[in-house]
């Protein structure tokens, strides 16, 4: 079964967004514009757009420090990410989050925090509630391999397994934390075995692909809303940049495996894809483009354009009237 | 009036607000039986061994647009939740600019005194005071406990109410009807002229009971007890000092970096309170050491009547 073309192009028209916008915030922080951590998602795109092509507004989500493709795909509006992003008084978070704490209740983005695994028992909550609300809704928690070797990841798992949680596990796994790889870090070396050790279904998937993630997610989400419990989908993946923007930080990752994982760009494959199938033309793709630069050059104009907050803005929001 | 519990007290508060509101949940590793035998096991749920699972938990579903209930236990037990409670529950509100509430009661019991040893004794209030965020509460009476945890489960914010060990077996006077106890606002639980007591925890009734005997010898003691360590009802304890003159706080928790720290900082930085002591205020807390096992050492640890009236006769002495 294919995809229909409209849908193939929004996900690449998706996929296509996150990385623009990502491409302009490397370009803003090495100019100086940008302070912080900023963490890169490129390279991983196919899989916040594959999963969250499933979600209404309706379905939470809780994302981590990597957190803007996810964000993106869940319909969030970059005017105020990037304001957020540069500290601005009309960001998400008023400027009080930054780059990795970017959240929009709105549309059911419960945010993204920044320890690592932290996001897992929180999504657990969101499935607790998505169950006491019997309305077919489910939630959905994106964390790299890192997090698996969290303490977190494990009662996450345990309690989902137990409660049969409508909660998808979605595993980015870059094969890196920081600069420590996988293998010296996981002892059961394949992430799957966790849930499997848990009785949770899981699929494991080239996560650079991003029908294959597409059609794994359709599956875990329809098994999730019929209340079937919950499921783990691992994606491999890579990102393309060190763990966070940064002249001091190095990056220890062999530069050939690097330079291999670029070649499977998961946006110039998929475009590769659709052009071969005719859903695309170039001039097509080069419009797509340009609607997204335009865009993105509109919310980094509105970011630059907005008020900083005021130093006394600090005291505001501690409480919750 | 009636008297019940202290910890009956408390599940009043929980009964009466689930009754009234759907959208509740309650989360504990010990199944809290007449709770789930009234709300059934979907709302009220006996949880794996994992703090910071349902620390955090709690967390999406107040997201989610939920009010929970997480019953710790043990104040050493939330140690292994402090990722989910002071990095998550404590921040996010601000973090995420207030667009979301977190509607959370945290519950978990303090105090030394009943042989528990150092993982099983401990105060950590002032902790949890110097990651900004949550509401703080140290109910001490069953009265107190039922009305300021009807309060919290109104309340948008996390609170953490840090309940005695050692009180939830005490009884007192709790009215039928239903009633509210603002925080931030003291309990002067006996009033006096000479000395000022500000007591914590199970102190209260410790300082209350020296004050009982330190009457006939015409020492008169008020004794304050703040209720809310966050909010902090700092004008009732300064009105108190600037009467009296003189202040001794009293407290189990160690004394180094203490709530009685704080208290006896912002009493002496305020100048009219300073200018009207008669004495340098003292403190009466627990030693910084690990809570012992053994029932002599371990009271040597901790205040006592003895040690409160001491501390008493030296700053009246300090004239």
């Amino acid at each position: 079964m294919n995809l229909s073309k409209k849908l193939q192009i929004e996900l690449f028209n998706t996929m296509l967004t996150i990385r623009r916008f990502e491409e302009r915030l490397f370009k803003e922080f090495y100019s100086g514009t940008i302070t912080g951590f900023v963490h890169s998602y490129i390279g991983e795109e196919a899989i916040a757009t594959g999963v969250i092509a499933h979600l209404t507004k309706e379905d939470r989500i809780v994302s981590h420090h990597r957190g803007h493709g996810h964000c993106i795909a869940k319909g969030a509006d970059m005017r105020r990410m990037m304001a957020e992003i540069h500290g601005k008084k009309t960001g998400y978070c008023k400027g009080k989050g930054g780059s990795m704490h970017i959240a929009d209740f709105s549309i059911g983005m419960l945010g993204a925090d920044g320890i690592v695994g932290a996001g897992l028992p929180i999504a657990t909550g969101a499935a607790i509630a998505a169950q006491l609300e019997k309305k077919g809704k489910i939630a959905a928690v994106f964390f790299g391999d890192g997090a698996c070797q969290e303490g977190e990841f494990h009662e996450a798992l345990n309690l989902a397994s137990l409660w049969k949680l409508p909660i998808l596990f979605v595993c980015e796994n870059n094969g890196w934390g920081v600069n420590t790889s996988v293998g010296e870090s996981f002892g059961a070396k394949e992430i799957t075995r966790l849930p499997n050790a848990f009785h949770i279904k899981h699929d494991t998937v080239d996560g650079n692909d991003v029908e294959r993630v597409y059609w794994a997610a359709g599956e875990a989400v329809t098994r999730l809303r019929k209340g079937n419990g919950p499921f783990f989908l691992e994606c491999k993946t890579y990102r393309w940049h060190k763990h966070f923007l940064s002249d001091a930080l190095p990056d220890l990752r062999p530069k050939k495996e690097i330079e291999a994982w670029k070649k499977k760009c998961p946006v110039k494959a998929y475009e590769k894809k659709l052009l071969k199938r005719k859903v695309l033309s170039p001039s097509r793709i080069k419009s797509m483009d340009d609607r997204i630069l335009k865009k993105i050059e509109e919310a980094h104009a509105f970011a630059l354009a907005s008020p900083l907050p005021k130093p006394q803005d600090a005291l505001q929001d501690i409480y919750s009237k | 009036m009636r008297k019940i519990t202290y910890e009956q007290a408390a599940t009043e508060a929980i009964q009466e607000e689930f009754r009234k509101n759907p959208r509740t949940v309650h989360m504990s590793t010990d199944l809290p039986v007449d709770l789930q035998k009234e709300f059934g096991s979907d709302r009220v749920r006996v949880t794996p061994i994992a703090e910071n699972n349902f620390v955090g938990a709690s967390i999406g579903l107040a997201g989610s647009g939920f009010r929970t209930v997480a019953n710790i236990r043990m104040a050493t037990f939330g140690f292994v939740a402090l990722d989910q409670m002071m990095n998550h529950a404590a921040k996010i509100t601000y973090m995420f600019g207030g667009q979301a509430s977190f509607p959370i009661l945290y519950r978990m019991t303090v105090g030394a005194g009943f042989q528990g040893a150092a993982e099983h004794s401990i105060s950590p209030y002032s902790m949890y005071m110097n990651v900004p965020g949550l509401k703080i509460i140290l109910p001490t009476t069953p009265y107190d406990v039922k009305g300021l945890l009807k309060t919290a489960l109104r309340d948008n914010n996390p609170v953490v109410s840090f309940e005695h060990f050692l009180l939830g077996q005490t009884t007192g006077e709790v009215p039928e009807k239903e009633y509210f106890i603002p925080f931030g606002k003291a309990d002067i639980k006996r009033k006096g002229t000479d000395v000022t007591v500000v007591a914590l925890a199970k102190m209260v009734h410790e300082a209350l009971l020296v004050a009982e005997e330190l009457a006939p010898k015409g020492i008169s003691v008020e004794v304050v007890d703040p209720r809310t360590l966050i909010p902090l009802d700092k004008g009732t304890i300064l009105r108190s000092v600037r009467k009296t003159g003189r202040l001794v706080v009293v407290d189990e928790a160690c004394q180094t970096c203490s709530a009685a720290a704080e208290i006896i900082a912002f009493s002496t930085a305020d100048k009219t309170v300073f200018n009207k002591l008669k004495s340098a205020p003292v403190r009466v807390c627990g030693l910084d050491i690990p809570i012992p096992f053994s029932p002599p050492m371990e009271a040597f640890a901790l205040p006592d009547k003895k040690k409160i009236a001491k501390a008493i006769m030296a700053v009246m002495k300090g004239e």
